[in-house]
């Protein structure tokens, strides 16, 4: 399974560097929704810097909502579902391998708008530890979820309204606990951040291993 | 063969139907009526006799899907009539799970001023709700019924573990921002108050049932009517088969004006 | 010593569905090892469907199948790594090259990385055409890359799906010689086509699709079926399917 979910990453990340959707289209939308929220909050310094860890993570909602929808719109197009069907890979491998592809992109989008964060609302960085760890196991969480709903709605003609759907109330959970984690490393509330990120963890157990378990089925079906 | 009845109405339901409808009635009555105001929440204690029980018919209506879903997936248990048990609690319980919000604003507004507080239970239940679109969505989106099973339980579960996520993740999150101390602990209930809440348990109990066993066997009705249309869907299909085609080298048989042109779905 | 030829696929009552639209209605077929068979009818008999049938990719509601010894449904992995689909589509990855999409199947295929540039070559794509992306070729040069992953993988069915439409005339003469290259290594190929040159010159039998049933699927194995004027169907044992009656 390993060695398919490498192949099937390697070629997810190959198309990304061919094509740079995730880096010309992803991540300028994402910085752009924050300029955005400065908008909508008609730039109120002490309460942009309050919202910042929600607003962030926000972003990244959205940002991995367009990552999943391009992630499998490359199947979509001239019909490689069929090919991934035939070619003989484990279902859970291409699980893995598709969910590390978006997972990465997330990554490199949630860096750039760290910066962004920093530079438009005025955040001061700290306690890295628990800002990092509780960034990865969102990530992996919503890659995780992303990928698994993304295999179902992946024959359906609704896709692109059904995923959102589908998806956004899945996530409210990561993005809770995602920016409680973070207002906690940033200072800005009393709470246990990593209590919060053990809850991550969860989450993103539950859908790594629900998608490998069941990515194979949703596959067929759709 | 199936019994040719063409209704989802029977004894049961019909039993089930006038004892919701009674037992409803009289909630009804001992709540606007009988029962006395509360010492601390005046008049707007007679929500107790909804709410709560609404709540948790809507919680009844998911946890049935939930389990039906486990029990379409199982192997051994595999069965369309779990299907239909499945979108039946759903549907049920997420009319259920509206009520439940919208009585539960009614409630803060009455009682505090305000149509929404962010306290753990209704965030968790207004989360439900879209899960439950969500799901709702899914299965209209799927037009094979074997694929919209197994792809609908499947979320189902997913959804189910999510939920116990989200119950965390919301009832840490309310302890967090002390400021909703708004939104009450539940009263103590004793004598009329609590004689009623029981009565209104029974009601909605039983008008949730009543709701699910007509839901359930809407589905198997329709499930026939599908199968009953795919019988002609065949004969019709079949009945494109047009003359036998002159195979001398050099003939395109979909290019002879002699043949009547079948009229088929294009693939 | 007399050899029992063991069919390559074998097909009885089979009923596929879409939803509730019968995809094939009932189709009987025998398809011999070795064998070139090509599939004729006009748009909508199901054509496509009884080749996706054959590659385990469309589920059997009803009726008995085998292809390769194996049921499509039950045992639908270990088929698929033996069966080459081609279909309208031609499932390439445009963004990457020729080479990489080729790679990537054999890779999946868990076949070694020297059969893609041997591959490439049969199919007669230059160096330069390899290092392009995909979506900036034409229709046929994708369509070559397309058999390419075919033959790199080397299955021991090919299911084609109008293979011919959109090639040249020096690459269709290329595809007939990889076909029958293919059936001379012990390969057996089924193509649906509308193209009277590919029944005539290439194909070793042909049969007729229309309304969701081949209509002379188990007439003579070895020579091109005669039809006779009623359409012959094998009644092959009920179909699971309750009130599903057979064709009369």
């Amino acid at each position: 399974m390993w060695r398919d979910a490498v192949l099937v990453a390697g070629k997810d990340l190959a198309v990304e560097r061919r094509s740079r959707v995730a880096l010309n289209q992803v991540v300028p939308y994402a910085l752009v929704v924050l300029l955005l929220f400065g908008f909508a909050f008609d730039q109120d310094r002490p309460l942009l810097l309050q919202a910042a860890p929600g607003l962030f993570w926000l972003a990244v909602l959205f940002s991995g909502l367009l990552a999943v929808q391009r992630s499998f719109a490359i199947e979509a197009s001239d019909g490689a579902v069929d090919g991934l069907r035939l070619s003989g890979l484990e279902p859970a491998g291409i699980f893995v391998g598709k969910a590390a592809a978006v997972g990465l992109q997330l990554l490199v989008v949630e860096v750039l708008l760290t910066g962004g964060v920093v530079v438009l609302f005025h955040t001061r960085l700290e306690g890295a530890g628990l800002l990092i760890t509780s960034a990865l196991l969102s990530t992996a969480g919503v890659a995780g979820a992303g990928v698994a709903y993304g295999a179902l709605s992946m024959g359906l003609r609704v896709r692109e309204t059904l995923l959102p759907l589908l998806l956004a109330p899945v996530l409210a959970p990561v993005v809770l606990a995602a920016t409680e984690a973070w207002r906690s490393a940033l200072g800005l509330s009393s709470a246990d951040g990593w209590r919060w990120s053990g809850l991550l963890g969860c989450f993103a157990a539950v859908y790594l291993a629900g998608g490998v378990l069941s990515f194979g089925a949703l596959m067929e079906e759709t | 063969m199936r019994n040719p009845q063409a209704s989802s109405s029977s004894r049961l339901t019909r039993v089930l139907g006038w004892s919701a409808l009674a037992a409803l009635a009289l909630n009804t009555w001992w709540g606007l009526w009988l029962s006395p105001p509360d010492v601390v929440q005046g008049q707007f204690v007679r929500m107790l006799y909804v709410h709560p029980a609404v709540a948790t018919m809507c919680y009844a209506g998911f946890g049935l899907c939930t389990l039906a879903s486990l029990a379409w997936l199982w192997p051994r248990l595999r069965s369309p009539r779990w299907d239909r048990l499945a979108v039946a609690g759903a549907e049920v319980g997420a009319v259920f799970c509206l009520a439940t919000l919208v009585t539960g604003s009614i409630w803060g507004r009455a009682s505090w001023g305000v149509w929404w507080t962010w306290d753990a239970r209704l965030t968790l239940t207004a989360i439900l709700f879209a899960l439950s679109l969500g799901y709702l969505a899914l299965r209209r989106a799927v037009d094979n019924p074997h694929s919209r099973a197994l792809v609908s339980s499947m979320v189902a579960l997913l959804m189910a573990l999510t939920v116990v996520v989200d119950h965390y993740a919301t009832s840490w999150w309310v302890t967090l921002h002390q400021n909703t101390t708004l939104f009450k602990q539940d009263p103590t209930v004793h004598g009329w108050q609590l004689a009623t809440m029981l009565v209104s348990f029974i009601a909605f109990g039983l008008a949730f049932a009543w709701l699910v066993v007509h839901r359930y066997r809407l589905e198997g009705l329709e499930e026939r009517y599908e199968n009953e249309g795919l019988v002609s869907a065949l004969e019709a299909r079949r009945s494109e088969v047009t003359a036998p085609l002159d195979v001398r080298p050099g003939f395109e048989g979909d290019r002879s004006p002699s043949r009547a042109p079948a009229e088929a779905v294009s693939q | 010593m007399v050899e029992i030829p063991v069919l390559a696929v074998r097909l009885r009552s089979v009923v596929a569905l879409a939803g509730l639209y019968p995809l094939l209605a009932g189709v009987d077929l025998d398809v011999g090892p070795g064998q070139i068979l090509a599939v004729k009818g006009p748009n909508g008999a199901g054509k496509t469907s009884l080749l996706r049938v054959m590659a385990g990719l469309l589920p059997v509601a009803a009726g008995e199948a085998t292809v390769l010894g194996l049921e499509p449904t039950a045992q639908a992995r270990e088929l698929r790594r033996q069966v080459g689909l081609l279909g309208h589509r031609n499932g390439l990855y445009d963004d990457l090259s020729a080479e990489d999409n080729v790679r990537f199947c054999v890779r999946a295929a868990r076949l070694p990385k020297t059969a893609v540039p041997v591959a490439l070559d049969r199919l007669g794509l230059t160096e330069r055409l390899r290092r392009l992306p995909v979506g900036k070729l034409s229709a046929g040069q994708r369509r070559r890359v397309a058999l390419a992953c075919l033959v790199a993988r080397q299955p021991r069915l090919w299911l084609l799906d109008e293979p011919h439409a959109g090639l040249d005339a020096d690459h269709r003469q290329l595809l007939d010689n990889l076909l029958r290259e293919a059936v001379a290594e012990g390969a057996t190929v089924v193509l649906a086509t509308h193209e009277a040159s590919v029944t005539a010159l290439l194909a070793d039998r042909v049969v007729t699709m229309s309304g969701g049933t081949v209509l002379d699927g188990t007439t003579g194995l070895d020579d091109g079926p005669v039809p006779d004027d009623a359409p012959v169907v094998d009644d092959g044992p009920g179909p699971e399917r309750e009130g599903i009656t057979s064709v009369a």
